[in-house]
């Protein structure tokens, strides 16, 4: 596989994993006051992503640093083109991350404060980053909204059926129940939502040419339809495997789209860094990701208990 | 005003603000980490008091150098998209390298070390806080790197006007960072033992204060309390202190107890000496380096206008030590300086018609106060060390000093980064790109006033929140702790002992 191929797959798998982990903790921060009736429900809420929250956060970071160093052009190109929208992201993610780190620090009063920047940081992000991709795709007002309702109501549901899955007591009832009832309203962005992924790449060739994205915006909506089902038949963790599949098939559809052209008049290849320097990244990043995904990996194990009040 | 100068603006108060809690970060994580290893050793309960005391005051500052670093990320390629797609294929990788290798380790750990208290093995535990400190090192260490690069660009090649990189290990071995990175970061270490000197005299005079309000029937009591003839540490202090001010005495049950100040403060006035010394040799490396590699900043910083052999030294305007200056730069007392309007010329002739000096009074100053109230800071920490050698009390005057001395490294620091970045203007990359040339072509004006608005009111508002709450905490001071109750605990029981046992109290500690 030639090395810009390889490195845009790398920055796709990175941004994957970012829309997987923070899309739950964007939910989870989002559906705060919805979900808890207390105090120490709103803690026990937190808790199941205190931990964790920073961390899956830096995939963001190793996502943009990554595409700085494997693709300057890309990543200079869409930052400066979507300058106010990511000043707002920036905004969002300084007032839920301090919010986060600091409510327990607080007076009750302060409190109140942390929880509005908790939850408006959270749901205005997870609504931002499907309106950018969605810009980028398309522009345009409508394919802006529609991309932030649909990134926003499928983090929401993420975030629910994680909440489901982590917590123990009246919480992960009310979790569930909020779980379905979100996705009447996700389910259907979602089916308004995925198909205009694939089909703004299909100026060049349609569905022949390129049949990956429609497949993975199909299947984005298949896996919804399933974590539904699943959480039904109160199947919590298989469900949350489902909703961050469609996650996962959503970005794939995304970044395989964007395969095509990263930014509209610009190729893969000419985005890319010299060979060289893709080179020493690739093992530099095999060496390192297995630890990286070791460590975190080994967090969500030892906070794997539910969450009780 | 056009988008560059906002753009400059921005550049400038957003990473002055993020290198505001950066070296607290840096060196305060090590502190903590040694703390609650000192507490592992001994099994001291006042270690893990102080471990969670300064974790807290840690975690409180940490949360903002995380939110401003992502800001820092972002701007490369909003407000600087030409000089990030000139020179991303080299500066990239370090930035790359910093997220995969640093954040990763540090964000994950981090979480571990909140959240597993009562989860984790206790060596585990331990484990994790050390994880993440190193994490914040590590990160240093790639910035710099970067940073370095644009001092004195490296291990690359210009192909159709864009930066490609040939030799990685030549970028992360630059000599420019070599010297640099340990000059920021022992830099960063005064500024944590700063803090942490700060804070311990704050609390000393604290509960000094508290102290004497009782009477003085209950000094007597301690007095005599404190086993006589042992001639332990921490029951000597209080006793010669209490004779000495004639009437105070033990703490009120529910504070801590002067020993645990004095260890927290010797052990920061050690930190502080060390770094001291650290950041005085790698900052005459780095200035003998300026010297072959950035000539105008050294002579900006010196107001030098002409090339001088034998240049003087002048610790302010009109005060010169002859030979001084080629003796620093070079190590030699006959050496050529280069002054700013020679340069100008040779540069006129290299580059073409342009100014090529940067803001020589900002530069000029800056260099004067990263040096003074720097080593201001580094000079009490020597001076504390004596004073309260063998076992004597804090003078509370000295207390009072360390108080009033906190904001002194901090400024050092800045005033380094405003030398570092501003005397290198008008290039980002030395010799190789101008900052006219970097800032991104399609930002309009009004876009870079919005976003330089709305940060600058964030970090306003989060800075006054900062400070509330770090002086809220240090007022109140450290909470009685429950030892956790972790899986795998070691059986060193006086550790379990409650904080106003006075047993425990008494008990000498790891830094006298
Ligand atoms: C506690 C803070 C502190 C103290 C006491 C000093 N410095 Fe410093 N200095 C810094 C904190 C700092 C810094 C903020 O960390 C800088 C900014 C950029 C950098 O690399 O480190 C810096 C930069 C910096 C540079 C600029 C390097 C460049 O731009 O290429 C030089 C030449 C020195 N220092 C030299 C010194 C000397 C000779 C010192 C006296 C012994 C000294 N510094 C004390
Ligand atoms: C954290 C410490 C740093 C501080 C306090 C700092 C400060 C500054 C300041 C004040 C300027 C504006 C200079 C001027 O406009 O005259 C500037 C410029 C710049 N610095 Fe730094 N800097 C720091 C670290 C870095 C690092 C680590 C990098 C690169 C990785 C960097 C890259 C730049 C760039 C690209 C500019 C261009 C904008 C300009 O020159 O105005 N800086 N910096
Ligand atoms: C101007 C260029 C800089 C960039 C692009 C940058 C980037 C970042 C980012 C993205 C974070 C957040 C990491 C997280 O979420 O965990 C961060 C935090 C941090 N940065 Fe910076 N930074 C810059 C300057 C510096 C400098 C000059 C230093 C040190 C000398 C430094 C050291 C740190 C440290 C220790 C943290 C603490 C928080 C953390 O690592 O999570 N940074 N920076």
């Amino acid at each position: 596989m030639a090395l810009p191929t390889f490195w845009f797959l790398v920055i796709a798998f990175l941004w994957t994993g970012y829309f997987v982990l923070e899309g739950f903790d964007f939910g989870v921060g989002a559906l705060l006051p919805v979900l808890s009736r207390n105090e120490a429900e709103r803690r026990q809420v937190l808790a199941t992503i205190g931990p964790v929250w920073d961390g899956n956060e830096v995939w963001l970071i190793t996502a943009v640093g990554a595409m700085f160093a494997a693709f300057p052009a890309w990543y200079s190109g869409l930052l400066s083109s979507f300058y106010l929208p990511l000043v707002l992201v920036l905004t969002a993610l300084i007032a839920r991350g301090v919010a986060l780190e600091w409510r327990g620090k607080v007076t009750a009063r302060e409190r109140v404060l942390c929880d509005v920047g908790i939850v408006a940081g959270s749901a205005l992000a997870a609504f931002l980053w499907g309106a950018i991709f969605a810009g980028l795709l398309w522009g345009g007002v409508l394919a802006t909204v529609l991309g932030g309702a649909f990134s926003l109501t499928l983090a929401l549901v993420h975030g629910a059926v994680f909440l489901a899955l982590k917590t123990a007591g009246p919480l992960r009832a009310r979790a569930r129940r909020a779980a379905l009832g979100l996705a009447a309203v996700a389910l259907p962005v979602a089916v308004l939502a995925l198909p205009g992924i694939p089909s703004a790449g299909a100026v060049g060739g349609g569905f022949r040419v390129y049949p990956l994205p429609w497949l993975a915006a199909l299947a984005a909506a298949g896996a919804l339809t399933a974590a539904v089902a699943l959480l039904w038949r109160h199947r919590e963790g298989w469900a949350f495997t489902a909703t961050a599949a469609s996650i996962v098939l959503a970005t794939t559809a995304l970044f395989g789209t964007l395969w095509r052209a990263p930014l509209p008049g610009m190729t893969v290849a000419e985005a890319a860094s010299g060979p060289y320097t893709l080179g020493v990244l690739t093992w530099i990043g095999l060496a390192a990701l297995p630890f990286v995904l070791g460590y975190q990996a080994w967090t969500y194990w030892v906070f794997r208990k539910r969450v009780t009040a | 005003m056009d988008a560059l100068d906002l753009a400059r603006w921005q550049f400038g108060v957003t990473t002055v603000y993020h290198f505001l809690f950066v070296p607290l970060t840096i060196g305060l994580g090590i502190f903590v980490a040694g703390l609650q290893t000192a507490w592992h050793r001994t099994g001291k309960e006042h270690y893990l008091r102080l471990t969670k005391f300064f974790g807290k005051l840690f975690l409180i500052n940490f949360a903002m150098g995380v939110v401003t670093g992502i800001v820092q990320e972002f701007q490369f390629g909003m407000n600087w998209s030409a000089y990030s797609t000139f020179v991303g294929d080299v500066f990239g990788a370090p930035l790359a390298l910093e997220a995969l290798l640093a954040f990763f380790l540090e964000s994950t750990f981090l979480g571990l070390w909140i959240f597993g208290w009562d989860r984790l093995p206790r060596r585990i535990h331990l484990a994790t806080i050390w994880a993440a400190a190193i994490g914040s090192n590590l990160s240093a260490y790639f910035i710099l790197a970067a940073n370095a690069w644009m001092k004195h660009p490296v291990g690359y090649e210009v192909v159709n006007g864009r930066a490609r990189m040939t030799d990685l290990w030549a970028v992360l071995t630059n000599p420019t960072a070599l010297a640099q990175v340990p000059h920021v970061v022992a830099a960063s270490f005064v500024v944590a033992g700063g803090f942490v000197i700060a804070v311990s005299g704050y609390r000393i005079l604290h509960e000094r204060r508290t102290a004497a309000a009782e009477t003085d029937t209950v000094a007597e009591l301690v007095t005599s309390a404190a086993p006589a003839g042992r001639d332990t540490a921490a029951a000597a202090a209080p006793r010669r202190w209490a004779a000495g001010r004639g009437g105070a005495g033990r703490p009120k049950a529910g504070t801590a107890d002067p020993g645990m100040w004095r260890s927290s403060l010797r052990a920061a006035l050690v930190m502080t000496a060390i770094a001291g010394a650290v950041v005085a040799g790698s900052g005459d490396v780095s200035a003998r380096y300026m010297h072959e590699q950035q000539p105008m900043k050294l002579a900006a910083a010196e107001g030098l206008r002409h090339d001088t052999a034998g240049a003087p030294f002048s610790p302010l305007p009109g005060v010169e030590v002859p030979k001084l200056l080629s003796l620093l730069s070079a190590h030699d007392p006959g050496a050529t300086v280069q002054g700013m309007q020679d340069i100008q010329q040779r540069y006129q002739a290299e580059f073409g018609p342009g100014d090529y000096l940067p803001n020589v009074p900002v530069v000029y100053w800056s260099f004067r106060v990263m040096i003074v109230f720097g080593l201001t800071t580094v000079a009490l920490s020597l001076l504390g060390l004596w004073l309260t050698r063998r076992r004597r009390p804090t003078p509370g005057w000295f207390a009072r000093a360390g108080v009033l001395a906190l904001p002194l490294p901090l400024m050092a620091v800045i005033a380094g980064w405003l030398l570092s970045e501003i005397g290198r203007q008008p290039w980002t990359v030395q010799g190789e790109l101008l900052t006219a040339a970097s800032v991104s072509p399609g930002v309009s004006l009004g876009e870079v006033a919005t976003s330089l608005a709305i940060f600058t009111a964030v970090y306003g508002v989060l800075a006054i929140a900062e400070v509330r709450l770090l002086v809220r905490h240090v007022k109140a001071g450290p909470d009685p702790v429950a030892v956790p109750s972790g899986p795998g605990r070691p059986g060193d029981t006086d550790a379990a002992a409650g904080g106003t046992d006075r047993n425990a109290r008494l008990q000498p500690t790891l830094m006298y």
